[in-house]
């Protein structure tokens, strides 16, 4: 036993386990990382370097990922090039040089609008129902409780694909087959279980005496509810309503299945970028570029509430 | 008809309530807590009806039934119990449940042993351990679609960072290694996503179960001499298993119903060796149109999932209560 060590309380660790610890740890974390860091990579780089043998880690940086996730393009004769005024911005030469010329917008940036309102749009209707119910089931006898929580949570179990089947013909009887209004909906029911979960969680917690006591001084229940309740809950809603953004930012399953066209979301559209002759790798990695950040800058920005929601909720269920 | 004290007690109050007005706020705030209840909860019960059981129950309905999606003008047909005895009988099935079952073993296998030795070497509490933890969250964040299309670019055997580095390291060379292509290989290359995304969600739960151990058994441990081997395996294990089982439980559920990654990766090929249940189930409903037959299937797999969590949640309990 050193003598450095009896500073320390038994349980600490010796310095040279967290050395050996962190290590391992920072060893895992950058190896874990390259997959992400090549995605950034590739988004900027030329075509011809993104399919170069060996894998090219130095390389001129282009843009030409990104022109080509937003614009369509044609093929043309370099005399007709040649004959086109001069280019008008960047994306414009970067395409010229590859003896072609911009004939449109792509369809990313629908795409994408489509995931934003779907993804906001459940995310809001899902934690707005999980908290009056989980508020509900938190305060008051609601007969079968248990059943009914157990039930919320056990339609979580259906896979997907199962659950597409009969939502597919439903849909198309009711006209919500590829329409936003359709996928919002189907998140949100997807999503509430998971809400009621875990907002029930965080409501317990708030002592009802808080409530009591205004309602002695004249509050009714629902103005208790509203400005005793509700601001004690912001951090857990906040935590939820992460959660929920982030399985309905990343859905792939029911959006492959039943958008095809105007409603169709990011994920479903991203792996069907091509190029001539194939994928195009870079375009392909700069959509998924756009599409990871707001995740990514989520998960840096919140990850004190990500944690206690997941360690949360996996130890409350 | 007999009207009983009971109403004449209620028309009472009735014009009493209406002898003093008063106003609709004044009516509204003073709901009473049962019918509070019942609007707060019911919107939730009544979009989950509508989104999740009436169409569980139609599937259920479409299962005894010859119904193709692609032909709704066709007769339905009632089939009764063929369409699960066809699924049961039949050896595509079968192979495609062995592939989910070869998948969600070695995927939970890998992320736990994984998961929980970093939770463990994170728990050393070193310098900046907050830090390195969330970078290494990041993957369970991202997009399994997004992402698991981008590791077909990184497997490409001639072009791809993988197969560079796996030749680097062993000297094998990269046409070799044809992680998506090859028969052998392909359920590897499934099984590396999954892993790389989801240890981090094992490893944040072992750490939670790690937490949740109070510093006396250990300083007690301590004054016992007993070896840090001792209390590792007499301890931490123990004390951290129930959080384990619960990771399990939950990386189990969600890969027995994969789709998206596998989907994108592979699409179930070459041929049919990463076919796992999902696929199997889309290609049979939205490829050939086997509505009914796919019903059944999708009702077998639901019934397994349930069976089985139900099953475990109770070894679960017991390991809990020791």
């Amino acid at each position: 036993m050193s003598s450095a060590n009896t500073a320390h309380s038994v349980v600490e660790p010796s310095a040279r386990s967290k050395r050996i610890a962190a290590t391992l740890v920072i060893l895992y974390a950058v190896i874990t990382m390259i997959p992400l860091v090549w995605i950034f990579l590739t988004s900027i780089k030329s075509p011809p370097d993104s399919i170069s043998y060996p894998p090219k880690i130095l390389f001129t940086p282009s843009l030409e990922g990104y022109c080509n996730l937003f614009t369509t393009r044609t093929r043309q004769t370099p005399e007709y090039i040649a004959s086109l005024p001069p280019p008008e911005g960047m994306c414009d030469a970067v395409t010229r040089e590859r003896n072609m010329v911009i004939a449109g917008p792509s369809n990313f940036l629908p795409r994408f609008t489509n995931s934003l309102i779907i993804a906001f749009g459940s995310t809001f209707l899902a934690v707005g129902l999980g908290t009056l119910a989980a508020y509900g089931f938190s305060r008051f006898k609601v007969p079968l409780a248990d059943d009914l929580l157990f039930f919320i949570l056990s339609t979580r179990m259906m896979p997907p694909i199962a659950v597409a089947i009969p939502i597919y013909l439903m849909y198309r009887q009711l006209g919500l087959s590829d329409t936003a209004l359709g996928m919002m909906l189907l998140y949100t029911a997807v999503n509430v279980s998971l809400a009621v979960w875990l907002l029930k969680g965080f409501i317990d917690e708030i002592p009802r005496e808080y409530e009591e006591a205004a309602m002695i001084d004249g509050y009714s229940r629902l103005q208790a509810f509203r400005k005793v309740v509700l601001p004690q809950a912001t951090t857990g809603i906040a935590a939820t309503a992460i959660f929920c953004l982030i399985f309905a930012w990343n859905e792939y399953a029911f959006a492959s299945l039943l958008t095809s066209g105007s409603a169709q979301t990011a994920p479903p559209f991203i792996p069907t970028i091509i190029g001539e002759g194939g994928q195009d790798w870079p375009a392909v990695a700069a959509g998924t570029t756009i599409f990871l950040v707001p995740i990514l800058v989520f998960t840096i920005l919140l990850r004190k509430q990500l944690l206690r929601g997941i360690t949360f909720g996996a130890v409350r269920k | 008809m007999t009207t009983s004290p009971h109403t004449y007690a209620d028309k009472a109050a009735e014009a009493a309530v209406r002898a003093t007005p008063e106003p609709l706020v004044r009516r509204v705030r003073a709901l009473s807590d049962k019918a509070i209840a019942w609007l707060f909860i019911a919107p939730t019960i009544a979009l989950l009806l509508a989104i999740n059981i009436f169409p569980l129950f139609w599937a259920i309905y479409l299962s005894f039934t010859n119904y193709r999606a692609n032909r709704p003008n066709a007769e339905v047909k009632n089939v009764g119990l063929g369409n699960y005895s066809r699924v049961l009988n039949d050896p595509d099935i079968w192979a495609s449940m062995q592939t989910t079952a070869h998948f969600v073993f070695w995927t939970i296998l890998l992320q736990t042993v994984i998961g929980f030795a970093l939770a463990y070497l994170i728990d050393r509490k070193f310098r900046g351990h907050a830090f390195w933890t969330t970078l290494i969250l990041i993957p369970m964040m991202l997009s399994p679609a997004v992402v698991g299309n981008f590791w077909r670019f990184l497997y490409e055997p001639q072009i791809g960072l993988f197969a560079y580095a796996v030749s680097f390291l062993t000297g094998i060379p990269t046409s070799e290694i044809q992680m998506l292509g090859s028969v052998n290989l392909a359920p590897w290359a499934i099984i590396i996503v999954d892993t790389w995304m989801w240890t981090p969600y094992v490893m944040l739960i072992c750490l939670a179960g790690l937490r949740s151990i109070p510093d006396y058994i250990y300083e007690a441990a301590e004054v016992d001499r007993a070896s840090n081997w001792r209390q590792f395996w007499s301890i931490t294990v123990p004390m951290a298993l129930p959080f384990i089982m619960l990771a399990v439980l939950f990386r189990g559920i969600e890969n027995f119903k994969m789709f998206d990654m596998v989907n994108l990766l592979t699409g179930g090929g070459p041929g049919s060796t990463t076919e796992v249940a999902s696929i199997t189930l889309k290609r049979d409903a939205f490829e050939a149109w086997a509505t009914g037959r796919s019903s059944a299937f999708a009702i077998v797999l639901f019934v397994a999932v349930f069976g089985l969590a139900n099953i475990y949640v109770k070894a679960l309990n017991r390991v809990k209560q020791r």
